[in-house]
C-alpha cells in the first residue's frame, strides 16, 4: 500500500483524493490493514469460504411483466434529463 | 508464416418477456427510459430477483451443445463505471457459470471440424449511450438495461474467417431453433466479439491477441477478421509486437481502430453478488427440458438427407432456418409431392422472392397449403413449370388464390395429344427449311420448334409432350 | 403519553382513550421542543403524519382497527419512504425524494403506524457514534457531550428521550445494538434474512439487517412480528414462518442454559464487568443456568468485518454517480470528471475511506488474501457459534466494551472506533439474531446486555429479555432531557 496504489484505487473508485490528503489516507488505510492482517493468525486452508449465512438457494421469479412506465416519477427531481433521456457530458469512444 | 488463432464471444439476448433481474418489459423499440424500473435504474435499496425463464433458456442451450449444466452456479459483480451501467457494476457470472464446455460442429469446404465451447453464462445487458443526439452531451437510455443475455465463449480454435463465420451462423441458427432468441444482429440481440492473434506457423506459443467489437452482421465478421489478421501480420512482419487492446470495427471504412475508453486495463474486481444466492438446477428440470427439446439443426439435417433424399447443399439451406424447414415439411405433408422438386422450388422461387422483400417465413404471403396445391398441379402436369412460376408470382404479390387462377382462367396445360399433334404437324409443314437443317444435324433447332408450338398454344402446351412429338415427327 | 409503551398505546388507541392525531401532535411537539438538544431527526414529517393520523382515526371510528393503528414511529433515514426525503445521512442524497417505499416501511404503514420523522444516522450507516452524518452529530440523551452510538444514533436517542415510542434501525456490525446499549433502550437485530432488505439502502449486503428500537422487550416483539417475513423482492429473505413474537415472549419462562464466552470478559472494563456479573447473578437467582463457553475467533470478527463490509459497500455505493439521482457536481469537464467530482463532493471522509479499502480488498492480486480470507474467517466464526449452540440455548455478554465516549474522542482514530463493535460484529458475520437491553450504568451512562441466539431463535431471546424486564427496572430509567 503506497501512494501509487492509492491513486490507482481512487481512480477505480472514481473518488478524487487531493495531494494533501494522500498521506492521511495512506496512514489510516495502513492501520486498518494491520488490523485486518490479524486474520492471518488463523489457518484457514481447509475452510470453505462462507457464501451465505443461511445456505439458501436462489428463488426464481416467473417471467411476467409487472412494472409499468414510471419515467416521470423517477426523473421528477432530475434536471439533467431531456426528452426522457439522462444527459451526461459527451463520451468519445 | 503466420497462423491465425480466433476465438469468438457471442452475446445473445434471450427473448424473455421480462428482464433477468426485474419485472420490467424487454420489448424492443419502446420510448427511451419507459421500460426501466427502479431495479434497472439502480435506485438506492433495490434488489435483483432471478427470472426463471432465463435460467431455463440457458439450460436449453447447454443441453443443445452437449455441455455440463453446473449446479449452484454463482452470479458475480463485474465492477466498472459507465453511464449505461446504472449500478456501477454488471451482474454476470465468473467462477461458476451455468453452462460449462460443449461443442459446435462446423463444415467448411466440405470438411467437418468440432469447435469446443469454453462456457456460457447468464448476465444482464447494459443500457444504450447515444452520442449523436446532442453536440456536447451523450444521451442515456436504460430500457435495455437488465435484458437477459447469455455470453457464449468458444475456445480459440478457429483458424480463419470462414470457420468463424460458420461457427457464428451455426450458433445463430441454434438459438433461433431453440426459440431462446430472435438472433437479430441489426437490432442487437446477437452480438459478436472476436479475439484474434497470430502465431508462427507450427508453433504452440500463442501471440498477443486483440479483441474486435461492434461486428453486427455476418458480412462484417468476415471483413473484420480478415482485416485484423492482416493488420497484425504487418506489425509482426516488421518485428514489432501487437498491443493487447480492444478495437472497434468500422464498416464504413472497413478498418478497426483502438477504443479510447478501454485503452487502460480495467480491474473488474469480480466477487460473488451478495444479493443473489447460488442457482440450484434440479435433475428433474434438466430431464424435463431435455424431453421437450425441439429437433436441432444437426439432427434435422441428417434426417432430411436420409428421409427425403436431398443433397447436402439444399439441406443446409432448408435447415438453416427452423421456420423454413417447417414450411418445407408442411408443404410436403400428406401429399405425394416429390421432396427434391419441392425443395428446389422453395429454394429457387420462394426464397428469391422472400429475399427481395426481406421477408421472414412467418410473413410469407403464400401458405404452405397453397404451395402444395400449386406444386401438385405441376406434378400431375395440369400446368407446366413455367405456368406455375407465373401463378406463384401472382399468389405472392397479389395474394391470389391458385385455385381461382388455374381453374377459372383455363390455365390448364394443353396435354391433349391429338390437339398438339395437329399443331406440331402445322409447324413442321410451315418450316420445312428448318426441318431440313435439323435433319442434317442442327439439333439445337429443336428449341426453335418447341418455341413455335408454345407460341401457338399461348404458352400452355405441355412441353414434355411437345418435345416428344417433335422428336418423333422430325425423325428422317 | 410519551412514557407509555407501544403495548399500552395500542390499548389506549383501541379504546379511544386517545386519538391518533392527539398522539401525533404530542410527539411532534416534544420533538420540536427537545430535539434541538439531540439532533436525532433529519426530517420531521409533520404534515404527512397528521394526514396519516386523521385517516387512522377515521378508520378506528368506523371499527377498523389495524394491529398498530395510530402508533407513532420514526424511520431511520436509510429506509426509502415514498414521497418523503430519504438522505441516508449523506449530502449525496440530501434532496432525494424516494419514488417508492421499502418493504419494512410498507409493512408498518399497512399495520397502521404513523411516520413522524426520519432519524439521523452515520453516513450510509458507516460509523459507531453518529459523528459522520452530513446533518450533524447526534447527542446522547443521558449526557449531550457524549455520543449515542451508531450508526442508528438518531433512532436510539429519540426512543431513549421519549420523543417517539419506537423506531426502526439497521445493524451491519452492531448499528442497532451498540447505540441501544449506549442510550439505555432495547434494540433487536433479527436473523439475517428474517426481515426484507428491499428499499433499505445497502451498505454491506451480506451483513445488513433491519430491526427496531423500543423501551421494552415486549414492544420489540410486537414490532418484530410485523416487519418479519419472506419478501419475493429480496432473494436473500427467508421463507421461514413468522411466529407471534409477543405471544411467544410472554409464555411462562422455563429455565434456559446460557453460555458466557470467556473471550467477552477478557480485558473488560472493571465497571462493565462488575455490572455484567451482577446481572448474571440476578438471572441465576431467577432460573437461568450459566456455562462458560469459548468463541476463540470472535475477536477476529472485527478484522474480517473490516474487509467484507467495505468490499461490499465499495460496490453498493457505485450507483451514486450523479447521473440518475443524487448529488451531481457542476462544471464537470467530462464523464470521468463528473463521477469523481460528484462522488468526492457527495461522500464524507469515513465513506470514502471504506470505499477505498473495499476497492483495494477486491482488486486483482488482493482478493484471495483479503476478501476470500475474510469469508473463511466468517465460516470459522459461524462454526464456533454453531458448536456453542449445541450446548447452550443463548449466549450472553456485554453489548459494548464500555459506556458512551465523548463526542470527538474517537472520530479521528478509526481503529478505536471499529473496536467498539468487537462484541457485535461476529453475530452479523454469522447471520445470528441478537438483542441489547439496558443492564445498568457507568458514570451515569447506560450499559447494555447482549443476548445472542441461534438462527431464527428470536422468540427465545425475547422470552429471556421479557423475563429479565419483569425482575429488573433498568429499562424504566429516563434521561433528564426527556423532561419528567
Amino acid at each position: 500500500m503506497n501512494k501509487e496504489t492509492i491513486i490507482k484505487i481512487s481512480d477505480l473508485a472514481k473518488i478524487d483524493i487531493k495531494d494533501d490528503q494522500i498521506d492521511d489516507i495512506l496512514t489510516s488505510l495502513e492501520k486498518i490493514l494491520n488490523l485486518v492482517d490479524e486474520m492471518n493468525s488463523v489457518d484457514t486452508d481447509s475452510v470453505t469460504p462462507m457464501s451465505h449465512p443461511l445456505n439458501l438457494k436462489q428463488e426464481l421469479r416467473k417471467d411476467i411483466v409487472e412494472a409499468s412506465n414510471e419515467r416521470e416519477l423517477f426523473q421528477k427531481n432530475n434536471k439533467h434529463t431531456d426528452n426522457g433521456y439522462y444527459i451526461v457530458p459527451k463520451i468519445i469512444d | 508464416m503466420w497462423e491465425s488463432v480466433i476465438g469468438l464471444e457471442i452475446h445473445v439476448q434471450l427473448n424473455t418477456k421480462s428482464k433477468i433481474f426485474s419485472p420490467a418489459s424487454t420489448s424492443f423499440g419502446a420510448p427511451q427510459n419507459t421500460q426501466a424500473c427502479a431495479i434497472d435504474l439502480g435506485m438506492p435499496g433495490v434488489l435483483p430477483v432471478l427470472n426463471e425463464e432465463a435460467v431455463i433458456m440457458a439450460v436449453k442451450f447447454g443441453i443443445a451443445v452437449g455441455s455440463k449444466i453446473l449446479d449452484n452456479s454463482i452470479f458475480a459483480r463485474k465492477n466498472y463505471f459507465y453511464p449505461d451501467l446504472p449500478k456501477g457494476y454488471q451482474i454476470s457470472q465468473y467462477e461458476i457459470p451455468i453452462v460449462s464446455g460443449g461443442t459446435m460442429e462446423i463444415i467448411t469446404n466440405g470438411k467437418s471440424k468440432i469447435i469446443n465451447l469454453t462456457r456460457a453464462h447468464l448476465e444482464e445487458d447494459a443500457g444504450k449511450s447515444i452520442h449523436d443526439l446532442y453536440p456536447n452531451e451523450s444521451a442515456i437510455d436504460l430500457n435495455r438495461a437488465g435484458t437477459p443475455l447469455i455470453e457464449i465463449v468458444s475456445e480459440p480454435e478457429m483458424e480463419n474467417a470462414e470457420e468463424a463465420v460458420q461457427y457464428l451462423k451455426n450458433i445463430h441458427s441454434l438459438v433461433r431453433y431453440l426459440g431462446i432468441s430472435d438472433g437479430n444482429m441489426q437490432e442487437g440481440s446477437f452480438r459478436c466479439d472476436a479475439n484474434i492473434s497470430l502465431k508462427k506457423k507450427g508453433s504452440t506459443k500463442l501471440g498477443t491477441r486483440a479483441e474486435i467489437k461492434n461486428i453486427n452482421s455476418f458480412k462484417y465478421v468476415e471483413s473484420a477478421i480478415n482485416h485484423e489478421i492482416e493488420r497484425q501480420a504487418v506489425i509482426l512482419d516488421r518485428g514489432d509486437s501487437v498491443v493487447q487492446e480492444t478495437r472497434l470495427y468500422d464498416p464504413s471504412k472497413d478498418e478497426t481502430r483502438s477504443m479510447r475508453s478501454k485503452v487502460e486495463a480495467n480491474d473488474y474486481r469480480y466477487f460473488p453478488d451478495p444479493d443473489l444466492l447460488p442457482v440450484s438446477i434440479s435433475q428433474d428440470l434438466i430431464k424435463d427440458i431435455k424431453n421437450n427439446m425441439p429437433e436441432l439443426p444437426s439432427a434435422k439435417k441428417i434426417r432430411f438427407i436420409s428421409q427425403y433424399g436431398l443433397n447436402e447443399y439444399d439441406t443446409v439451406i432448408l435447415v438453416s432456418d427452423r421456420e423454413l424447414s417447417e414450411y418445407f415439411e408442411s408443404t410436403l405433408k400428406d401429399s405425394d409431392l416429390n421432396p427434391k422438386m419441392t425443395a428446389n422450388w422453395i429454394i429457387t422461387e420462394v426464397l428469391a422472392l422472400a429475399k427481395k422483400a426481406y421477408l421472414s417465413v412467418k410473413d410469407y404471403p403464400v401458405s404452405s397449403e397453397d404451395l402444395t396445391y400449386l406444386l401438385l398441379n405441376v406434378t400431375n402436369e395440369t400446368i407446366s413449370s413455367k405456368q406455375a412460376k407465373d401463378v406463384f408470382e401472382r399468389m405472392w404479390d397479389n395474394k391470389e388464390n391458385p385455385r381461382d387462377i388455374i381453374e377459372n382462367e383455363g390455365m390448364k396445360q394443353i396435354s391433349d395429344i391429338g390437339e398438339l399433334n395437329k399443331i406440331v404437324d402445322n409447324i413442321i409443314k410451315n418450316n420445312y427449311k428448318s426441318v431440313e437443317e435439323y435433319q442434317s444435324g442442327k439439333d439445337k433447332l429443336l428449341g426453335f420448334f418447341v418455341g413455335q408450338v408454345m407460341k401457338e398454344t399461348q404458352g400452355q402446351g405441355n412441353p414434355k409432350i411437345i418435345n416428344q412429338l417433335l422428336k418423333e415427327k422430325l425423325k428422317k | 403519553m410519551h412514557n407509555k409503551t407501544v403495548s399500552e398505546l395500542k390499548k389506549d388507541l383501541k379504546n379511544k382513550k386517545i386519538s391518533s392525531v392527539e398522539l401525533t401532535n404530542h410527539f411532534v411537539d416534544r420533538i420540536k421542543s427537545i430535539d434541538s438538544q439531540l439532533n436525532s431527526f433529519i426530517s420531521l414529517t409533520e404534515e404527512y403524519a397528521i394526514a396519516q393520523a386523521k385517516k387512522i382515526d377515521l378508520e378506528i371510528s368506523k371499527g377498523k382497527i389495524r394491529p398498530l393503528a395510530g402508533i407513532p414511529l420514526a424511520q431511520k433515514d436509510i429506509f426509502c419512504t415514498k414521497g418523503l426525503r430519504t438522505t441516508c445521512g449523506s449530502k449525496m442524497l440530501e434532496n432525494f425524494i424516494s419514488p417508492y417505499d421499502a418493504t419494512v416501511v410498507e409493512k408498518l404503514n399497512d399495520a397502521g403506524m404513523v411516520i413522524i420523522g426520519k432519524t439521523n444516522m452515520d453516513e450510509f450507516a458507516m460509523g459507531s457514534s453518529n459523528e459522520t452524518s452530513y446533518f450533524g452529530d447526534v447527542k446522547n440523551p443521558w449526557n449531550t457531550e457524549y455520543v449515542p452510538g451508531g450508526s442508528s444514533g438518531g433512532s436510539a436517542a429519540s426512543v431513549a428521550a421519549r420523543l417517539i415510542p419506537c423506531s426502526t434501525g439497521t445493524d451491519t456490525g452492531g448499528s442497532i445494538r451498540q447505540p441501544a446499549s449506549l442510550t439505555g433502550v432495547c434494540g433487536i437485530k433479527p436473523t439475517y434474512g428474517r426481515v426484507s432488505r428491499y428499499g433499505m439502502i445497502a451498505f454491506a449486503s451480506s451483513l445488513d439487517q433491519a430491526g427496531v428500537f423500543t423501551r421494552t422487550a415486549e414492544d420489540c416483539a410486537i414490532l418484530l412480528t410485523h416487519i418479519s417475513g419472506y419478501d419475493p423482492k429480496d432473494s436473500t429473505s427467508s421463507r421461514k414462518n413468522v411466529p407471534d413474537y409477543e405471544k411467544e415472549c410472554k409464555q411462562k419462562f422455563t429455565s434456559m442454559t446460557i453460555g458466557i464466552p470467556v473471550e467477552f470478559l477478557e480485558d473488560l472494563d472493571d465497571t462493565v464487568k462488575e455490572v455484567f456479573e451482577e446481572n448474571i447473578k440476578v438471572l441465576e437467582k431467577n432460573g437461568c443456568k450459566f456455562k462458560k463457553i469459548s468463541l476463540k475467533s470472535s475477536k477476529l470478527g472485527v478484522s474480517a468485518y473490516q474487509v467484507v463490509a467495505p468490499a461490499e459497500c465499495s460496490s453498493n455505493l457505485s450507483r451514486f454517480d450523479g447521473v440518475r439521482f443524487g448529488h451531481r457536481a457542476n462544471n464537470a469537464k467530462n464523464i470521468d470528471d463528473l463521477y469523481k467530482k460528484s462522488r468526492s463532493e457527495g461522500f464524507g471522509q469515513e465513506v470514502k475511506r471504506r470505499i477505498l479499502i473495499g476497492t483495494y480488498a477486491l482488486s486483482a492480486g488482493y482478493y484471495d488474501a483479503y476478501y476470500l480470507k475474510a469469508q473463511k474467517i466468517r465460516q470459522v466464526i459461524s462454526n464456533e457459534f454453531a458448536a456453542a449452540f449445541k450446548e447452550v440455548d443463548l449466549i450472553l455478554g456485554p453489548t459494548a466494551p464500555d459506556c458512551a465516549f465523548k463526542i470527538g474522542e474517537k472520530v479521528n482514530d478509526p481503529i478505536a472506533m471499529y473496536l467498539s463493535d468487537v462484541f457485535t460484529v461476529s453475530t452479523n458475520l454469522a447471520g445470528l439474531p441478537a438483542m441489547s437491553l439496558p443492564m445498568g450504568f457507568k458514570n451515569s451512562l447506560p450499559l447494555g446486555l447482549q443476548i445472542i441466539g441461534n438462527h431464527f431463535d428470536e422468540a427465545k431471546i425475547l422470552s429471556l429479555a421479557h423475563h429479565y424486564q419483569q425482575i429488573t427496572d433498568w429499562h424504566t430509567k429516563k434521561p433528564k432531557v426527556s423532561g419528567d
